[in-house]
């Protein structure tokens, strides 16, 4: 199958990736090569074969339901771009 | 003698504890291998300050006696991880800048052993690339050269390979979520070790595949693989998926004694084209181990060729839910913004910015595979393919079958740039033999087993049944002593 360009648009934009029109062909063009690398999977035959979630058999452990943890806000926005009071702080979000 | 920083871990660790150089001497070693190095780009961000009071509290741990095997050792820490105070910048320019608040377990674990650490290590941006030229700081240099060329050490933990192989470090961490261990070992003539998934914690380390993330240890043979895996195992509450399971002495399960045990060659592993080198190499090992007593057994595992578009759907799914984290709201880049922008500008240029080409591309096709209309026949089929994939091993071991023998990779060490017109599949081929261990959570190692015409070294993968680490390095090491690959690299860097 082929991307087309507005797909390729599209899925960059989903993703929050700005990409620029005069890339946008290339990248449509990766996505086929890719894609259609990965169509060989449709001759697979899955019936009855139940999805994979979780690699080894596991049942997740349980804890206490307790804080375990907390208080640590200057850790927490030590590495922040942009931090106010506390906070993280944004472009303007809400009009 | 041999020279401090060219000792294996098991020499060093004797030598430390018999008096004969003491701890500050060998990170010393070390730090001066490494100024020397700059050629190799392996070293990207250097902690001689925090090696050098390491060394001296592992000395003074050492000379109290009843010290860790890893007490003094001087190890070097793929980028991936974070280290506390230390930039974990996973290769990539979106995390310029950031310093950890905290420490990965797998770190936490070595350094409480008593590990030095030298530094982090080169690597493919947020480990995805097969040849380190992804990283944001230029590629990471093969030490082995047999011309003109600069070689890869192979991706994603090439700064790994690369230090262990040119004597930076006696031993690296690395990452493998699709052969990222085990290709760059097979590259360097060193030896490296994906565990079953869920033996070491993933806590603290940055986030690629979850599902198919593991460490390991990546080293000169496979005794100090055998140490180095089990001070980095075990149970840790802040993974959900590490296993709850008794982390066995690795090195005394080194017996040297395979008669008996069942090694399968799989048929579907034999592919088109594949260089005679490798071909003859996957003989040698064949015989090797049947001459050490094992028995040689044809197998098949019928959906392998499925296992790479497997990957290639699986994995860039979860690399595009892990990435979105990187937003430039909490920690690393965000981009400059203009006049009017609001804040899905800033994500979309942010993200633009910070991100390499080849992780961008991921992230995209994780995006389609998982968007509305697509998911069930990418992502669900390949997940169904993955059960099946799963599936094919444990029909063998079911079988009797101990281990797999198998080639590392499909061929040795390329020329850095190589592959740069070359379509971005044909990179992914790379990962052919490792991928298919990561899908089924299996344990694999490579050993270097011999060199191809040109003098490169080759690596040959073994594939254990899960959680049987011990038992793969015990056949690993009869490999590894038949084979008898004593070669270095020539030093010209």
């Amino acid at each position: 199958m082929s991307i087309d360009e507005g797909t390729a648009r599209r899925v960059a934009s989903l993703a929050r990736i700005r990409v620029e029109d005069d890339a946008i062909p290339a990248l449509a063009a990766d996505f086929t090569a890719i894609l259609g690398f990965v169509e060989q999977l449709s001759e697979v035959d899955v019936d009855g074969v139940e999805p994979m979630t979780s690699v080894t058999p596991q049942r997740l452990k349980r804890r206490d339901d307790v804080v375990t943890d907390g208080g640590q806000q200057a850790a927490v926005l030590a590495n922040a771009p942009d931090a106010r009071e506390g906070f993280f702080a944004v472009p303007k979000v809400v009009e | 003698m041999t020279a401090p920083n060219a000792l294996t871990i098991a020499q060093a660790r004797d030598a430390l504890r018999a008096g004969d150089i003491t701890a500050p001497e060998l990170t010393e070693a070390c730090l001066t291998a490494i100024d020397g190095a700059g050629a190799l780009n392996a070293v990207v961000h250097g902690t001689p300050d925090i090696a050098r009071a390491q060394a001296e509290a592992a000395q003074t741990r050492i000379r109290a006696g009843m010290a860790p095997d890893l007490c003094g050792i001087p190890l070097g820490i793929k980028d991936l991880f974070c280290t506390r105070g230390v930039a974990s910048q996973a290769g990539s320019r979106i995390l310029e800048g950031f310093v950890p608040e905290y420490e990965s377990t797998v770190t936490r674990q070595l350094l409480e052993s008593g590990a030095v650490m030298l530094g982090k290590l080169n690597m493919d941006e947020f480990a995805m690339g097969s040849s380190n030229e992804t990283s944001v700081y230029g590629a990471a240099v093969n030490p082995w050269k047999v011309d003109d060329r600069k070689l890869t050490p192979g991706g994603s933990s090439g700064g790994s390979a690369a230090a262990v192989a040119a004597n930076l470090c006696l031993g690296a961490t690395g990452t493998d979520t699709g052969g990222s261990i085990r290709q760059p070992a097979a590259f360097t003539g060193t030896v490296g070790i994906k565990p079953t998934y869920g033996r070491c914690s993933r806590w603290g380390i940055v986030a690629f595949a979850s599902s198919l993330d593991q460490a390991g240890p990546m080293t000169r043979d496979v005794r100090d693989a055998a140490i180095m895996l089990r001070a980095m195992s075990g149970h840790d509450p802040a993974d959900s998926t590490s296993a709850d399971i008794h982390v066995p002495d690795f090195e005394a399960a080194l017996t040297g004694d395979i008669r008996g045990k069942v090694i399968g060659i799989p048929r579907e592993y034999r592919m088109d084209g594949m260089p005679q080198d490798i071909e003859d190499l996957w003989t040698r090992g064949r015989e090797m181990l049947r001459d050490a007593g094992a028995e040689i057994r044809d197998i098949t595992l019928p959906h392998t060729k499925y296992a790479l578009p497997t990957y290639y759907v699986i994995a860039p799914a979860e690399a595009s839910s892990n990435l979105a984290r990187y937003d430039g709201v909490r920690f690393g880049h965000r981009a400059t913004l203009a006049a009017g922008d609001g804040i899905t500008e800033m994500y979309e240029k942010t993200r633009a910015e910070g991100f390499g080409d080849e992780v961008k591309r991921r992230v995209m096709v994780g995006t389609y595979v998982l968007s509305a209309g697509f998911y069930d026949a990418y992502y669900n089929r390949a997940r169904r393919v993955r059960t099946l994939i799963k599936r094919d091993f444990e029909t063998v071991f079911a079988d009797g079958v101990d281990a797999i023998l198998t080639p590392t990779t499909p061929s040795a060490a390329f020329g850095l740039g190589e592959m740069a017109d070359a379509d971005p599949v044909a990179m992914y081929l790379n990962d052919v033999f490792t991928v298919t261990v990561n899908l089924a959570g299996l344990p694999g190692i490579s050993v270097p087993a011999g060199l191809d015409r040109a003098g490169l070294p080759l690596g040959l993968q073994l594939i254990g049944r899960p959680w049987e680490e011990a038992e793969l390095l015990s056949i690993a090491h009869s490999l590894e002593r038949a084979a008898q690959f004593v070669a270095k690299p020539t030093r010209w860097w």
